[in-house]
């Protein structure tokens, strides 16, 4: 009997294209793709393992597995959602801020990252081109932060189950210094630094939407910064202080208002910023003047906050300078003790005021 | 920012704060008609720059902080009639009606969008023509002038999917009833920038005239609230009260007059408006002529039209008329955050509780700690 199948061209031709590298040749995604059949393994080998290629994923499993790498001393484990609108930005797209912003929740904890998941919930009707378009950018992005994407998912779901494409994004990383970071180490005396200017991203998406009919060149900061917060650690580490970096955080929704805010609560204290140390790009200043925005409450995706003892301060701004995102790097604020829990503000005009967190939605105002 | 940190320059200010502090030492009470001006001294902390002698008293021009409680049940009635998309700023989205606001609404399952202008809600009229557009129309003479103008632009272009829920109110009767406020006691008066753009300063004479008090039209930007003070401690030391113009680069005394043709082309006084913490007062408020009923949602829907007493724990009457202080009300900072507000001068950014909270209350902390010893 098997003989008959063995020796049958017919057969034989048919096990040789079972077993060919498979291709999509759809030009959208159907219902099928996530359907955990053919059309799915059409879409995992033929478009995911072209971009994602690396030995962990293409053993195909339903996980990848991997050694600890010797020297760590911890874990870190995070995982984020990216459902931006629109899907392609100037400065980015969700493919790449997929990548940056769990390998920012990851470095902020004074971790390596190592290894992500991805998992793409799409909606039926979603553009083949595009979703490669997703990949290639999440490919680079990974690349450029030096992690790999070794296991994901899959699901597709019928037209107006979901808008477009959601992509959620989990990572490991190992601490391998004594660092402590923590939202509630923020001590009386430390400076506050920024990495750059705020406000990039959300405006840029704001704009990007084409609800307001305004033409800008702002850019989404959209980065990865494990490497900026290597150097950070390894600088605090050359000063033997490397406990003396206590907070590290990214600003993301909410902005750097909510962050402060965060920060001061979790560790007691009161931060007083001065607006006019704080960086803000021209054309950002100019869209939230119109829109009626705050830039300390829009959202950055490649921009970070640290809290450090004033004494390794201007060594540690140094160094952040010297990395591509963190060219901008500057001192905005420092930590005091009264009254606990507050951030003030001291204006570009003189005066002073609180800048507390953001209630809702950062809304614009009406007149 | 060319033609905005020319207005910001923290020198210039504390030159003009010396000039004010030098020509009178009388207390003052000066109020700050309009909302925009609110949110700005709070932004950038203009009080600590004013001698102690002089209080900001932040009056009733926001406009989303007058909406009574009734108008807004009313808005979510008609948010949630079948086929409706109903369109609103972003600021009445988060605004406590009697149960619930329209984010609530939307969350619900009501087609509630924000919109920058009424421009966009007609756009969406005419990229939705199988459903009805509803654009709640809101504000003084400052965003009337351009719902007139989409009214307009819609009887034009023939859309019969789109009305708009008017809430118009004017400043002169809110002005006139705040004077006639047997509680009120003020020296003299910010005058509102924007509004005046359109209705001009000859309106206001009837303030000095009338009620002995000056009035000067101010600017948004801190260094043309400060002038503004300025120009009205200025008039108080030399005796004199008049309407005086700071905001000059751009309102003229006669106003918008294309902006004015266009209102009174459109709409014409109610008998009565209701304002939140202020009462009904006579011709404050404006409706649609009847010769643009098919763009009124008031006539196109059944509207509740109920009218729902305020909060009692909320003292936003006093607090629009500047009587209270907002962090002497009773629920402030407690029930009544801008997370979870009662009321709604604590919505608004324009709201004087809510500017309290989000800016102001650095200076009441501090004094708490010190009368308490706290150091």
């Amino acid at each position: 009997m098997t003989d008959i199948f063995v020796t049958n061209p017919l057969f034989e031709r048919v096990e040789r294209a079972r077993r060919r590298t498979r291709k999509i040749r759809e030009t959208h995604i159907t219902l099928a793709h996530g359907s955990g059949g053919r059309a799915m393994h059409d879409l995992v080998e033929g478009l995911f393992l072209e971009y994602f290629k690396n030995p962990l994923l293409e053993k195909l499993e339903d996980q990848a597995v991997f050694e600890i790498p010797a020297g760590a001393k911890k874990l870190a484990f995070t995982t984020d959602s990216y459902v931006v609108d629109p899907i392609f930005f100037p400065g980015g797209d969700i493919g790449a801020l997929s990548v940056h912003g769990t390998v920012n929740d990851l470095a902020v904890s004074g971790a390596r990252p190592l290894y992500l998941s991805a998992g793409f919930i799409i909606e039926e009707g979603f553009p083949i081109e595009d979703l490669r378009r997703i990949c290639a950018s999440m490919q680079k992005a990974a690349e450029e932060a030096n992690v790999q994407i070794v296991t994901g998912d899959t699901k597709v779901v019928q037209k107006g189950g979901a808008d477009k494409i959601f992509i959620n994004t989990a990572g490991i990383g190992v601490i391998e210094t004594d660092a402590e970071i923590s939202a509630s180490r923020a001590a009386v005396g430390d400076k506050v630094i920024v990495s750059g200017t705020i406000g990039d991203h959300g405006t840029t998406i704001l704009i990007a939407r084409g609800e307001l009919d305004l033409e800008t060149d702002i850019e989404s900061d959209s980065a990865s910064l494990n490497s900026l917060v290597a150097e950070m650690l390894d600088e605090a580490e050359k000063l033997g202080a490397i406990n003396q970096i206590h907070v590290l955080r990214d600003p993301t929704r909410g902005g750097v208002a909510t962050l402060l805010n965060e920060i001061a609560m979790s560790s007691d204290v009161c931060i007083e910023i001065r607006e006019n140390l704080i960086p803000v790009r021209e054309e950002v200043k100019g869209a939230c003047e119109i829109l009626g925005l705050d830039p300390l409450y829009v959202a950055n995706e490649g921009k970070l906050i640290a809290v450090v003892s004033a004494e390794i301060a201007d060594q540690i701004i140094a160094r952040i300078r010297e990395n591509p995102n963190g060219r901008g790097a500057c001192i905005i604020g420092e930590v005091k003790a009264e009254p606990q829990g507050i951030v003030s503000m001291t204006t570009g005009f003189g005066g002073t005021r609180i800048v507390d967190m953001l209630a809702g939605e950062q809304l614009p105002r009406i007149c | 920012m060319k033609f905005i940190d020319e207005y910001r320059q923290s020198d210039l200010a504390l030159k003009l704060a010396e000039k004010i502090a030098t020509i009178s030492d009388k207390p003052l009470k000066l109020m700050e008609v309009c909302g925009g001006h609110t949110h700005a001294i709070f932004k950038y902390g203009i009080e600590d720059l004013l001698p102690p002698n002089i209080e900001m008293i932040h009056g009733p021009g926001c406009p989303v902080c007058v909406i009574p409680l009734g108008r807004t049940d009313d808005c979510i009635s008609l948010a949630l009639e079948p086929n409706v998309i109903f369109t609103t700023f972003g600021d009445m989205m988060r605004v406590p009606g009697s149960h619930t606001n329209l984010l609530d609404a939307k969350a619900k399952g009501a087609d509630v969008r924000m919109v920058y202008s009424p421009l966009d809600a007609l756009k969406i009229a005419k990229q939705n023509p199988t459903r009805h557009v509803i654009f709640l129309a809101l504000g003084f003479e400052t965003t009337s002038p351009s719902t007139a103008m989409t009214i307009l632009q819609a009887e034009k272009d023939n859309i019969e999917n789109f009305s708009v829920f008017c809430n118009h109110i004017m400043i002169v009767p809110s002005l006139k009833a705040m004077l006639d406020s047997p509680d009120l006691q003020l020296d003299g008066f910010v005058g509102p920038g924007h509004v005046s753009t359109v209705i001009g300063t000859r309106c206001y004479e009837f303030v000095p005239r009338e009620y002995g008090k000056p009035l000067v039209v101010a600017g948004f930007e801190p260094l043309d609230i400060l002038q503004a003070v300025y120009m009205i401690v200025k008039q108080i030391s030399e005796g004199r009260a008049e309407v005086e113009n700071q905001y000059g680069r751009v309102v003229s005394p006669d106003g918008n007059c294309k902006a004015l043709e266009v209102l009174s082309e459109v709409f014409e006084p109610r008998d009565y408006f209701e304002w939140r913490g202020l009462g009904s007062i006579a011709h404050s408020g404006m409706k649609l002529k009847p010769k643009y009923a098919q763009f009124d949602a008031e006539l196109k829907f059944d509207v509740p039209g109920l009218k729902v007493a305020d909060p009692k724990a909320c003292q936003c009457g006093e607090i629009l008329k500047g009587v209270k202080k907002p962090w002497e009300c009773k629920v402030f900072g407690t029930a009544c955050t801008p997370e979870t507000p009662i009321g709604s001068c604590m919505v608004s950014s324009e709201g004087a509780c809510a500017a309290y909270y989000n800016f102001g209350r650095l200076s009441k902390i501090a004094q708490r700690s010190a009368n308490s010893g706290v150091r």
